[in-house]
């Protein structure tokens, strides 16, 4: 570990002015990830600012009937939260399928869409890796990229999976995001929050150097739809998605009249399948349409050396999802 | 018997220190002016280390030394012998020399006041290598590049090579397990203090006798200038058999600077420098008679071992006993990779070796048109023909019958993927376990002290398994005394010498040494008690008159409570000392028995899970119900793990270790744990093994579990899984093909 300087802000101000635009500079929330980062020596911060006294824990309902979150408010607080659950039922049980209690109990919302990947080859420290190291290449494309690399959004350059199951439903939503930096206040569309790899993977997100998330705003619901979120992985609970799918539907009698369906465990970020929404929309519920509309999503997505099975996989994800949210015993709305 | 406390279920006598935080594990002991170790390791598989820049590290703050090999004391070798009690796995010293052998291995050990300022340092640590870019990466590589040898354990009876071809049934298949890791919760730690030439070292070890005698040759000074302490641990899982590197490197260290030292082995060194079980290629040839009987029996295997050390995992070793077959060979192989030194890991050998036995079990039996079930009774062995011995107790059909009734095997409708429950198909499966009964000399003695207390120590330890308990059990089954007036201490080679904790023989080994002494014990109280100044005076101290029982001597109706006794002559305590002697070799001993499992594969989400396992296992005596029910379940859950989750995962290109931490390495979680699981221990005492009758019982519940399970899977599913772990990919439709790297 090496020394940086802590310091902790009292107001989103405050902590701004601290972090400066300096890239050596971080923001501490939970510190699920940062915190790890630092331990192995792969993030390098000179300056950390303790953002844990900012007063960014509320959940509200505006007007216009969003839901506004605050940067600090918990993986936990967030799921359990009633209105979440009863509107955004795919937001909560995103959550819940997320890491373990201990870790949603620090885990923030804000640190939750700023998590690094899980890419073994960047952890390391050694292996070469464009993200870590831009330039030095890319171990993971022809190395072990079983669980937590991708197939769809990969370069090059870089192919790691953005690993966040809340993110995931959030591009299902749909959410803006909030951010103040040292040049104010202002909004980024969460689908382009995070950026594709392509040639510069050791950008992820969209925020300018010092900029701090201070909210999350989540569209209005559906009316009259439901929701859920299907995490596939090896062993039961506390592992990363191989494939996840975060799935929103509006029917009239058997007729999808709208649905939603974002991806995790599969993409370079948070996958929004606005090819495979349009190819639902107007269809009869059923398999032909599910695994059509499944089929789609995945198209032009590239396997490689162990993960070839998250093409079928993510597919699946898809379509047991819209099965069970579409069956007639189980026609929650939400 | 039926108010004995021998087989009774009490609860572990140190469960309450541990969950309160009252029991020291190894890293919390802290010694006055302790310094901190951390070690900076090789980041290539293969090499030399050509340069080390230490400038900054140096310079970096709280930096007391740095070791390397260039400035390491000149230390011996360990001669390795488990027989001369000094055994050891990696032979090699760390900064013997500037040779790199596998990733993770110590190339360096920075030595600060803090743990902070010494990981710190270490990150600056500046090491260039000369790498060399053969290093072998697994054991398809190793084969290639140089072969393999001849390992020990091998056996060959009639002609299996000739009643193979013309046989009326017959396979030949190979299964493959990959490398594991024992991952126990807690880390290796050492923290070593000298005073003049004379070591004090904690250590979260199996072993504390076996580490002294390696670090007496080690260091050349005496075995009683050393004191290996461990009185708990967080679990080994035999990775804490041996000592490792880092123990040598942190006694070096403290006496190098002349202050205790302390390190813990990060986890991701746990995965590279501290032994893990080797990948395993195993070719089953199997071959049986119109009827289904065996008649030619085959199990080659080999294994990766060290460049610096030869390992060999018995894969074979349960083949040449379980089945009957009069023509069969077992043979052992290792190949070289560049990985560190494999060793034990739960049930050695029989683990992975099982998985491929029971499978191919299974496989003859289908392909001989025989119910597997059938088939194994058909087909198990009434003697061990290996040996030409008797089992000195052997009920297996026992187990498998009450297993299969309990968990409704005749249910199983022998169509592949015939039983469904809603997105599920159902698969049962079912394969025999097995594991050899060991048991080794040993040492101990026992107090009974005038302030009505006992007091019994012993060089062997308790790893989380139950052995104080059974230990503090058995001394109060012979002298009434109750649980609680029962101090026993293990873990410290101050203690008469104990056995490893390995092998599941701590129990068969430490019961019979602890009731001699405790018999001792009591032969010196009746001493004191007939002597000129005692309340029998006269009366002969042999004599089967003179009983006692509960804490009471009587004689001829008259009674003294011990206590009196000694009390009455202004006596500490009466004390015995025992030690005991190995097995015999009149018969074969083993331990047996049968797991039942039942699998749900839905392929709709590719999802496979195991719903249901019922085993029934004959380990002899039970001697704590809860703690022996709880080894099991263990062991199921454990294997379950081997089964479907758990590959350590090298990079092909250089050997790296690419999964080494605890999110990336699946084990199973609590949501993994079958919603059933039902172990039924069928409790016959093997007396001729020992006077408890009780065989151990710490590994054999992990054997055949993968087998059963990938059995189970093929009935579901169709697929036979002969690699392992049965990964979701390996059961999936429609996964595209990718031409590999
Ligand atoms: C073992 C393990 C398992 C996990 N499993 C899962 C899983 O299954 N699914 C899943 O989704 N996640 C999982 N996670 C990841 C976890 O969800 C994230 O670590 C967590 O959400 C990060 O939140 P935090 O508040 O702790 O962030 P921190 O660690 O505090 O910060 C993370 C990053 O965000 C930056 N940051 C924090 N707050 C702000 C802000 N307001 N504005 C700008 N930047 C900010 C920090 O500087 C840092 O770079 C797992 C984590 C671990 C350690
Ligand atoms: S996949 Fe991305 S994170 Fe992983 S090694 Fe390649 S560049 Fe680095």
């Amino acid at each position: 570990m090496r020394e940086f300087d802590y310091a902790r802000a009292d107001s989103p101000r405050q902590a701004v002015s601290t972090h400066g635009r300096s890239e050596q500079a971080a923001y501490l929330a939970g510190g699920t990830t940062l915190l790890d980062l630092v331990k192995i020596d792969i993030m390098r911060p000179d300056q950390v600012v303790d953002i844990n006294r900012l007063d960014l824990n509320q959940i509200e309902t505006l007007n216009d009937g969003r839901t506004r979150i605050g940067a600090l408010v918990t993986n936990t607080a967030l799921a359990r939260d009633d209105r979440i659950k009863n509107e955004y039922a795919v937001l909560s049980e995103a959550l819940l399928s997320g890491a373990t209690t201990q870790l949603r109990n620090k885990a923030t919302t804000a640190g939750n869409v700023m998590q690094r990947v899980r890419c073994p080859y960047f952890r390391d420290g050694v292996s070469s890796c464009n993200k870590r190291e831009p330039g030095s290449g890319c171990a993971a494309i022809k190395g072990h990229n079983r669980s937590v690399h991708a197939v769809l959004g990969t370069s090059e350059q870089c192919i790691a999976t953005h690993p966040s199951d809340m993110c995931v439903a959030m591009a299902a939503i749909g959410a803006t995001v909030t951010v103040e930096g040292p040049d104010g206040q202002r909004d980024i569309g969460f689908l382009d929050f995070h950026l594709l790899p392509g040639d510069t993977p050791e950008r992820e997100h969209a925020l300018k150097p010092g900029e701090l998330i201070t909210h999350v705003t989540l569209d209005a619901p559906l009316e009259n739809s439901r929701s859920g979120y299907l995490k596939l992985r090896d062993r039961a609970s506390y592992q990363f998605a191989l494939a996840s799918s975060a799935v929103i539907v509006t029917l009239e009698g058997d007729t999808i009249t709208n649905a939603r369906v974002a991806l995790g465990g599969v993409g370079t970020k948070p996958w929004r399948a606005l090819e495979a929404e349009k190819a639902l929309k107007g269809q009869k519920i059923g398999e032909a349409s599910f695994t059509h509309a499944a089929g789609i999503a995945f198209k032009g997505a590239t396997p490689y050396a162990h993960n070839a099975f998250k093409i079928p996989l993510g597919q699946q994800a898809i379509v047991r999802n819209l099965t069970t949210l579409t069956a007639q015993e189980d026609r929650r709305t939400s | 018997m039926s108010d004995s406390i021998i087989g009774a279920g009490p609860k572990r006598i140190d469960g309450q220190r541990k969950v309160t935080g009252a029991a020291p594990y190894a890293a919390d002991h802290h010694p006055d002016n302790m310094a901190y170790g951390y070690g900076v390791f090789s980041t290539i598989a293969r090499g030399t280390v050509t340069g080390l820049d230490l400038d900054a590290a140096r310079q970096s703050p709280g930096v007391i030394d740095i070791f390397h090999h260039d400035h390491f004391p000149e230390l011996h070798r360990s001669p390795s012998s488990m027989a001369q009690g000094n055994k050891v796995e990696e032979t090699r010293l760390p900064f013997e020399d500037n040779q790199v052998h596998y990733e993770g291995q110590f190339v360096a050990l920075v030595v600060a006041d803090t743990f902070e300022n010494a990981r710190a340092a270490a990150r600056k640590v500046g090491v260039s290598y000369q790498r060399d870019d053969n290093a072998i990466a697994n054991l398809d590589q190793g084969v290639k590049a140089h072969g393999t040898q001849k390992g020990q354990g091998n056996h060959e009876r009639g002609d299996a090579a000739g009643n193979f071809d013309g046989a009326a049934h017959s396979i030949d298949v190979t299964y493959t397990t990959p490398v594991e890791n024992h991952n126990p919760m807690e880390m290796h730690a050492s923290v070593a203090s000298w005073e003049g030439d004379r070591l004090t070292i904690f250590e979260s070890s199996q072993g504390v006798v076996q580490q002294r005698g390696a670090l007496s040759k080690i260091f050349g000074i005496p075995q009683e200038h050393i004191r290996v302490e461990s009185p708990f641990i967080g679990s080994g899982f035999g990775s804490k058999l041996w000592m490792w590197p880092h123990a040598v490197a942190v006694s070096a260290a403290a006496r190098e600077i002349g202050r205790p030292v302390q390190l813990v082995v990060p986890r991701q060194q746990m995965f590279t420098t501290t032994g893990h079980r080797p990948e395993t290629r195993q070719r089953m040839r199997l071959a049986t008679d119109e009827r289904g009987r065996l008649v030619s029996l085959r199990h080659e295997s080999i294994n990766t071992t060290s460049f610096t050390d030869q390992y060999v995992e018995t894969c074979g070793s349960v083949t040449k006993s379980l089945y009957s077959c009069p023509n069969l060979l077992v043979s052992h192989e290792t190949t070289r990779v560049n990985r560190g030194t494999p060793t034990s890991m739960r049930a050695p050998g029989a683990a992975p070796g099982l998985f491929a036995l029971e499978s191919a079990i299974d496989e003859m039996a289908l392909a001989a048109g025989v119910d597997p079930l059938e088939f194994r009774m058909n087909n198990y062995a009434t003697r061990d023909e290996s040996q030409d011995l008797d089992f000195s107790s052997n009920h297996i059909r026992e187990a498998t019958e009450k297993a299969a009734e309990k968990f409704g095997w005749q249910d199983r409708n022998p169509e592949v993927g015939s039983m469904r429950d809603g997105h599920e198909i159902i698969g049962y499966g079912m394969a025999a376990c097995n594991w050899e009964a060991i048991k080794r000399e040993c040492e101990a003695r026992v107090s009974l002290r005038a302030d009505g207390t006992a007091y019994v120590t012993c060089a062997t330890q308790d790893i989380g398994t139950g052995t104080y308990t059974i230990i503090a059990q058995t001394v109060s089954e012979l002298t009434g005394l109750p649980l609680e007036k029962i101090t026993v201490r293990l873990g410290d080679t101050s203690y008469p010498k104990g056995p490893i904790s390995g092998g599941s023989w701590t129990t068969a080994t430490t019961l019979p040494a602890i009731a001699a002494a405790t018999r001792e014990a009591i032969k010196e109280l009746k001493g004191y008690a007939t002597g000129e100044k005692g309340d029998f005076a006269g009366v002969d101290s042999d004599s089967d008159s003179l009983t006692f029982e509960n804490g009471q001597l009587t004689h001829d109706g008259q009674s003294v409570d011990y206590v009196d006794v000694l009390k009455g002559q202004k006596l500490a305590s009466a004390d015995g000392h025992a030690h005991t002697q190995g097995a015999d070799d009149k018969y074969s001993y083993r331990s047996f028995g049968a797991h039942f499992v039942e699998v749900r594969w839905d392929p709709g989400i590719s999802n496979l899970r195991v719903s249901r396992v019922v085993s029934a296992i004959d380990v002899g005596r039970v001697i704590n119900s809860m703690t022996a029910r709880n080894q099991v379940e263990g062991a199921i859950v454990m294997g379950l793990g081997m089964a479907h989750f758990e590959a350590t995962e090298y990079d092909a290109r250089n050997g790296r270790p690419v999964n080494n931490n605890y999110a990336e390495y699946v084990v199973p979680v609590h949501a993994d744990q079958p919603p059933e699981v039902d172990v039924i221990l069928l409790d016959y005492p093997d007396l001729a093994f020992n006077e408890f009758g009780a065989r151990g019982i710490g590994e054999i519940g992990i054997t055949g579990m993968a087998a059963a399970v990938a059995n189970a899977v093929y009935h579901a599913t169709g697929k036979r899984i002969r690699d392992l772990p049965i990964f979701k990919e390996k059961l999936m439709e429609n996964v595209p093909e990718v031409q590999s790297a």
